[in-house]
């Protein structure tokens, strides 16, 4: 209780959201709570409230996506805000229009939050240096994903209260994973102790300097874990053969139906969507009791309603 | 005698003739004349009171990127950086557009030089056809129009049977192969030193073992065939590690460090600051204090920047698109001056001997020394200025240096190339 009216007081500055890593617990949590005041918005009847009234939200989304970019877009609609989408390839090459060109013109029209994703890690980073909206991270490269790892914690408090003491594991290809980056960075933050598990081969470089505990076994990490976060095998990032194949992933790492006989009853089961059926996880899991994946969605509303409430207010305040 | 012009009471040092007092250097024309005491009535005095007088600087690699991408940098521009940085001779590497790798394209960059009339300008050539790693260059023929050795530059040669057949081609020429030693197996898409920092900034990592690797390779291929071998701009402790083993053993081969190397480390990058983006990669705090001693072990042949213009507008991309490449020829000195004076790993004439005697030795030119009769190529230093590196001053065409407002001590204050003063500050 201390902690949240601590938190109440607490003034956010920041007007960009580019990752976790740089947030401190306060931010984090103070983030939470102002979502949590959002979440009522999505019940009701009429689904506004304005306070971007008059403002405008490009999705400027250089990588597919479909759940995170309508998430952001019905969030912005909900808080009264008009919004521009705007997809485009990534150039991996210095021709053609440059991000920040692209940016620059953006700008040019007058927008407020740029909302953006990027195969790049960095790429949000960027743009925040050199125009003057904005800028909300929804994805760069294997870098950061800071929405999701909030909606992640955001749905594991409001279901066990706290994360202070629980034991996470985050099972797949940590390596190429920005959720398990941003995940990491929020859950630890937060007091929770997390597990990156997958083969060596999908591990980072330097993984034990991270603040994590390390397993090759998810075999041995199931009994001990409060919530299991499966990550989408993503076949367009994955690169060489990091695995022998698809089969003997999943004998080793797929959450199955007999895996989920050996976890705590009330083991919470997370994905960042969309779910490979049958790979990471059995369908059975998915959709069993212990699942939370749908309710991560809806959360996830709520968490950038607040994110996007608080970067403008930051602006706003002439940050 | 034509024209004479006195140098005075400079403290005079010159390694390869293991000179280090306070005296005076007399030339005559393009010549050096006298080297000591000189009491003779001349015309023209330098007064050197304080300052250091030394062979010209000699920088072996650069990229003037000329033909191609004149609008990064070009001979001209390049040299005027050059000898403004206290450099007589630098050395070109072949990876322009369209490489250097025929003796036409040699004396291209030759021409342009003479035209420019800044510094000497040599260059080495293309060791594969359009730097592919597949075919052999003409290596007799640049040779022969004055190419000083052979390098695929910003790409190792991947291929071990073609690396052995350059390795044994080459062995007809006195020639030095050189090597930029990248296995892109290794490398693959990386873009920074693989570690805790590419994996928190969510970046592609290259692994030392990407340079050890093709090393390792080389210096058993050298052993096969006794070719003097150079390793261009070393950034791991495992590469010294095995440049060590080779020494020891007797091996024709030299290798390089650049300034960058030894001064920064890849947490420089945390703020994907592209102007960190280089290749090698900055790496580890551990392998930085293995470079330092190993300069101070004497296992280090060069000084070298591997100075590499870019547009603003490339570096203003994501770091993963960004070009690769630091530009520091015109602060170059006084980095080397931070590195590797100041934290007292050498001593001023063994710094000088690594930017003069030795690489000159490498490249196989007549260069690097006072000696009475070779050509006058002298930089006079202020070891003691202090000054404020501004890249805006820079008379390289590119700005991407991440050196911009480091305080740094040591001034060039004239650079004389061939009896001509051709930089005063």
């Amino acid at each position: 209780m201390a902690l949240k009216r601590k938190s109440k007081q607490f003034k956010w500055h920041h007007k960009h959201l580019l990752g976790l890593r740089e947030l401190s617990t306060e931010e984090i949590t103070y983030i939470l709570d102002t979502a949590k005041g959002f979440e009522q918005i999505s019940t009701r009847s009429v689904k506004k409230a304005p306070p971007l009234r008059g403002k405008v939200v490009v999705n400027l989304f250089f990588e597919d996506s479909t759940r995170t970019r309508n998430s952001f877009a019905l969030a912005a609609s909900r808080l009264s805000a008009d919004i521009i989408e705007f997809t485009k390839k990534a150039s991996s090459v210095s021709k053609g229009e440059t991000l920040l060109d692209t940016a620059r013109n953006l700008e040019a029209m007058g927008i407020d939050i740029v909302v953006i994703r990027h195969s790049a890690g960095g790429a949000p980073k960027l743009l925040s240096r050199n125009i003057n909206a904005c800028v909300v991270n929804a994805g760069d490269g294997f870098c950061e994903h800071p929405t999701q790892g909030l909606l992640d914690v955001y749905t594991i408090r409001k279901i066990k209260g706290t994360l202070e003491g629980l034991k996470i594991a985050i099972v797949g290809d940590i390596a190429h994973s920005r959720v398990a980056r941003s995940d990491m960075w929020a859950m630890t933050k937060l007091g929770a102790e997390v597990i990156f598990v997958g083969p060596p081969t999908l591990m980072p470089s330097r993984a034990d300097e991270l603040p994590v505990k390390i397993s090759y076994s998810l075999d041995e990490v199931i009994e001990k874990v409060d919530v299991i976060n499966m990550l989408r095998i993503q076949f367009e990032r994955l690169g060489g053969n990091p695995f022998p194949s698809i089969r003997e992933y999943s004998h080793y790492f797929g959450l199955t139906v007999e895996r989920m006989k050996r976890a705590k009853p009330d083991i919470l089961v997370m994905h960042p969507g969309p779910i490979n059926r049958g790979l990471e996880m059995e369908s059975e899991v998915a959709d069993g009791r212990n699942s939370v994946i749908l309710e991560q969605v809806t959360n996830g509303l709520a968490v950038r309603m607040a994110v996007l409430f608080l970067v403008n207010q930051a602006a706003a305040q002439g940050d | 005698m034509n024209s004479e012009l006195l140098i005075k009471n400079g403290r005079v040092i010159d390694p390869a003739n293991s000179i280090e007092e306070e005296c005076d250097v007399l030339i005559a024309d393009d010549k050096i004349a006298a080297v000591g005491k000189v009491e003779k009535p001349v015309q023209k005095v330098i007064d050197a009171t304080g300052k250091l007088v030394t062979p010209g600087l000699i920088d072996i690699h650069v990229h003037f990127r000329e033909p191609g991408d004149e609008e990064e940098e070009t001979i001209a521009s390049g040299s005027a950086a050059a000898v403004a940085a206290g450099f007589t001779s630098v050395v070109c590497m072949p990876n322009t557009n369209p490489p250097v790798e025929n003796e036409t394209d040699v004396e291209y960059i030759h021409r342009k030089a003479r035209k420019a009339r800044k510094t000497h300008v040599y260059t080495m050539g293309a060791m594969t056809k359009n730097r592919d790693g597949v075919e052999l260059a003409e290596m007799g023929f640049m040779a022969e129009a004055g190419a000083v050795g052979f390098t695929d530059d910003g790409r190792g040669v991947q291929d071990p049977s073609v690396m052995l057949r350059a390795l044994k081609y080459a062995a007809m020429f006195d020639v030095v192969i050189a090597q930029h030693c990248q296995d892109n197996a290794f490398a693959g898409n990386g873009v920074m030193n693989s570690g805790y920092y590419s994996t928190i900034l969510g970046l592609p990592g290259i692994d030392p073992l990407a340079e050890e690797a093709m090393l390792w390779r080389d210096i058993k291929l050298v052993k096969k065939t006794s070719v003097r071998y150079h390793a261009q701009h070393l950034s791991t402790a495992g590469s010294i590690e095995l440049i060590r083993a080779a020494k020891k053993d007797s091996l024709p081969i030299t290798c390089e460090v650049t300034p960058h190397h030894l001064l920064l480390t890849e947490e420089r990058c945390a703020e994907y600051d592209t102007n960190y983006k280089v290749n090698p990669p900055l790496r580890s705090v551990k392998d930085v204090e293995t470079l330092k001693e190993a300069v101070a072990e004497g296992l280090i042949d060069a000084l070298v920047t591997d100075h590499a213009p870019h547009l603003q507008s490339e570096k203003e991309l994501e770091f993963l698109a960004a070009p690769f490449g630091i530009a520091s020829l015109e602060c170059a000195l006084a980095l080397f001056v931070k590195a590797l004076i100041e934290p007292d790993i050498l001593a001023w004439p063994a710094l000088i001997r690594l930017m003069t005697e030795k690489p000159a030795k490498i490249i196989g030119v007549d260069k690097g020394t006072l000696g009475v009769g070779k050509q006058a190529d002298v930089t006079i230093i202020d070891p003691k200025a202090e000054y404020e590196i501004d890249v805006n001053k820079f008379r390289s065409k590119s700005r991407n240096c991440p050196y911009h407002g480091w305080k740094v001590t040591g001034k060039v204050e004239k650079t004389i190339v061939g009896g001509e003063i051709r930089f005063e500050a």
